[in-house]
């Protein structure tokens, strides 16, 4: 499976390790509350809500270097606004990967 | 460019203002979670370019536009790129960049802002902008030094200036009308066709007339408000 990997946060921060610190904290704080949103609008069974949660994670997915993971996310995301949940094994899979690495950053 | 970023992701907005940061000609006003608070904002300050999410809660970058009647120049900023055309729609949307933004694709974006706002890129930077502190002038194949904040008054005199400091004057071979772009404007003022005062140096003020050092300056009827305005008036 695909590897998160912190190449755009590095490339984006350069020789800044203020602001590189900075980028991290925030994912660390953002990326549990936007999950644990998803999480909840899925108990709930919203779906049109849970697309919401799905695409703000997109940007997470992205600056987290998974480029087919993005791809699977934009696809579940249409489907739950259609009210299909075709994928939602992979894209939680995609969560627990993002989590776990964040987690050591 | 004043501007502000709209965006209820603050890894984006951390993003977004750190690159606004590195742009010397952009300077990044405020930051909003949501669009209702800066359309709050928008009533009391203007701004010059507005960095806008288009998926937000409750109120989308799109209806953000709507609801404003003048609405600033704007760069759309968001995860979907399939928003793109209705994009093209609004006059004030210059760019669409698509997250993650690199630091390359902002830069053309902006530049899409600075051409419009041409005089961010044409004017020359002011004596004031460029944090100097003083200016050289020519005199006898000499460069010499003067401080602005030691000039009291420049007076016209045919082909030449007088530059009168606080020590010494000179005499240069210019015109007042190019000596007082060399001037920062928020210390210097012509009052007169032939005179600039340092507004810094005044003593007193009669009629038409200002007092600095011992010199009496003119005041014509046409700078006066001018002067007036400058002044901490009780």
């Amino acid at each position: 499976m695909e590897q998160p990997n912190s190449n755009y946060i590095n490339d984006l921060s350069g020789d800044n390790q203020e602001f590189k610190a900075r980028l991290i904290k925030i994912l660390k704080k953002e990326l549990p509350e936007e999950i644990e949103l998803y999480f909840l609008q899925m108990k709930n069974k919203d779906l049109l809500l849970a697309a919401q949660a799905v695409h703000k994670l997109k940007h997470k997915i992205s600056i987290l270097g998974l480029e087919k993971s993005y791809y699977i996310a934009e696809e579940y995301e249409n489907n739950l606004n259609g009210s299909i949940i075709i994928l939602q094994i992979e894209f939680e899979a995609i969560l627990r990967i993002m989590q776990k690495f964040v987690d050591c950053l | 460019m004043n501007c502000i970023i709209i965006d209820d992701e603050e890894m984006a907005r951390a993003i977004i203002g750190q690159m606004i940061d590195n742009q010397p000609d952009l300077k990044l006003i405020q930051e909003f979670p949501n669009a209702i608070e800066a359309i709050k904002f928008l009533n009391h300050i203007q701004v010059d370019l507005i960095f806008l999410d288009i998926h937000m809660p409750d109120f989308t970058g799109f209806d953000f536009i709507q609801s404003l009647k003048n609405p600033p120049k704007v760069i759309l900023v968001t995860s979907d790129k399939n928003f793109a055309i209705e994009a093209f729609g609004y006059e004030c949307i210059l760019d669409y960049l698509v997250k993650p933004i690199t630091e390359d694709r902002f830069i053309k974006a902006i530049q899409k802002a600075y051409a419009l706002n041409k005089e961010v890129q044409i004017k020359p930077k002011s004596t004031t902008d460029l944090n100097l502190k003083e200016f050289y002038v020519n005199i006898d194949r000499r460069l010499i030094k003067i401080e602005f904040s030691k000039v009291n008054i420049v007076e016209a005199k045919g082909d030449y200036i007088y530059i009168k400091t606080e020590n010494k004057n000179y005499v240069v071979h210019s015109t007042l009308k190019k000596i007082e772009e060399k001037l920062p404007k928020d210390l210097f003022l012509k009052v007169h066709r032939s005179f600039i005062i340092n507004t810094k140096k005044i003593i007193d003020i009669e009629d038409n007339s200002v007092l600095i050092a011992k010199d009496v300056i003119p005041v014509s009827r046409a700078n006066r408000p001018e002067l007036m305005k400058r002044l901490n008036l009780l």
